[in-house]
């Protein structure tokens, strides 16, 4: 089955959070953060569930990493991770030169760098699909994101050694 | 015909889907989040959902209109029903709701949903006051109401049965208030 998905519509980035804020702005974006990144994570967990449950068992952790940036980015982003690096310790960082979510933003020229912050606020339910989507293969890791130059995101996962 | 029109139109109209299972998995945890962050506090759940929905709807009749490419206004409410869930519906949510129980003045209908995507793999919680008071699907209503709004039409939209409370049908009621006339700026002389 498939859905429409609203594509049409501008992004109104809002004024908030723009990082320079007082401490209960912090707090408030820290809270925000919390939840929209708890969201994604169940999100992820629950796609890995319906979507990996019938192929074979994952060889290793870069075998995982290789079905998060083909399969599940597919399904939720409708394209491919562009490029995977990794410094074979446990981190890896995924690259995306057209991150679906910020595709049809678009940022004052010349103005402040705002934008490009504001534009974090987009990252935070995808991190937390990614660190769900990892739970659920048995792997614990810890997930940043940031964008540089619109559209353009990069997923930083660091896995926790196995107890 | 009006009816036959409008279901060319959602046929015809061809747009980017997206994973249905993502926007059910994300919906039903919208949902579970709003229910904890309310104490379980379901009537206020209801009217988050319904605010969500709106502030949804006042942006979602753009993409609607650009979508759908209807030419001209709907002439009565009658027709506003058609293209309300035999295009609308099928644009966005893939699925054509049955518009059944018009009261006489043409002013009151029900969409009844024999297919709720965002209902799938959902139960409510089993705390004996979720299947009374939770209405799951009520951003739908805020939607509708936001859209029309920007439309000029002021609507009343409630569900009256949901199957996931264990009632045969999910039936949402809309009511028309009124048209809302433009109101111009005023004059400065």
């Amino acid at each position: 089955m498939g859905m429409g998905m609203g594509t049409g519509m501008g992004m109104g980035l809002g004024t908030t959070g723009t990082g320079t804020g007082t401490v209960d702005e912090d707090e408030e974006r820290e809270a925000v953060f919390y939840r929209l990144e708890n969201i994604g994570y169940r999100v992820g967990q629950g796609l890995v569930e319906r979507f990996a449950r019938d192929r074979p068992r994952f060889s290793d952790t870069l075998d995982v990493i290789k079905f998060v940036c083909k399969d599940l980015w597919g399904l939720v982003f409708r394209k491919q991770v562009d490029n995977l690096k990794t410094n074979h310790r446990g981190v890896y960082v995924l690259t995306d030169n057209n991150f679906r979510p910020l595709s049809r933003m678009s940022v004052e020229t010349g103005g402040r760098s705002g934008g490009v912050q504001q534009a974090a606020v987009f990252l935070w339910v995808p991190c937390g699909i990614v660190r769900g989507a990892l739970a659920a293969m048995g792997i614990q890791a810890t997930v940043q994101a940031e964008t540089t130059e619109l559209p353009g995101a990069v997923f930083q996962i660091k896995t926790l050694p196995a107890k | 015909m009006a009816a036959n029109k409008a279901s060319r139109l959602g046929e015809e109209t061809r747009i980017d889907k997206v994973n249905a299972e993502l926007v059910v998995l994300t919906y039903g945890t919208i949902v579970s989040q709003l229910c904890k962050d309310f104490d379980s506090d379901y009537v206020e759940v209801n009217k988050q959902l319904d605010k969500m929905g709106y502030n949804i709807g006042l942006r979602l009749i753009e993409d609607y209109l650009a979508k759908s490419n209807t030419v001209r206004r709907c002439s009565n409410f009658k027709e506003t029903a058609e293209m309300i869930a035999k295009v609308g519906f099928k644009i966005f949510l893939n699925i054509t709701p049955t518009i059944a129980n018009w009261t006489n003045d043409g002013k009151q209908f029900s969409l009844i949903f024999d297919e709720n995507p965002f209902a799938d793999f959902v139960e409510l919680p089993d705390d004996g006051r979720a299947q009374d008071e939770l209405w799951y699907s009520n951003i739908l209503c805020g939607v509708l109401r936001g859209a029309l709004e920007m439309v000029q039409m002021q609507v009343e939209a409630h569900f009256i049965s949901d199957v996931l409370r264990g009632n045969d049908t999910t039936e949402m009621r809309i009511t028309l208030i009124r048209y809302i006339d433009d109101e111009l700026p005023p004059e400065d002389d």
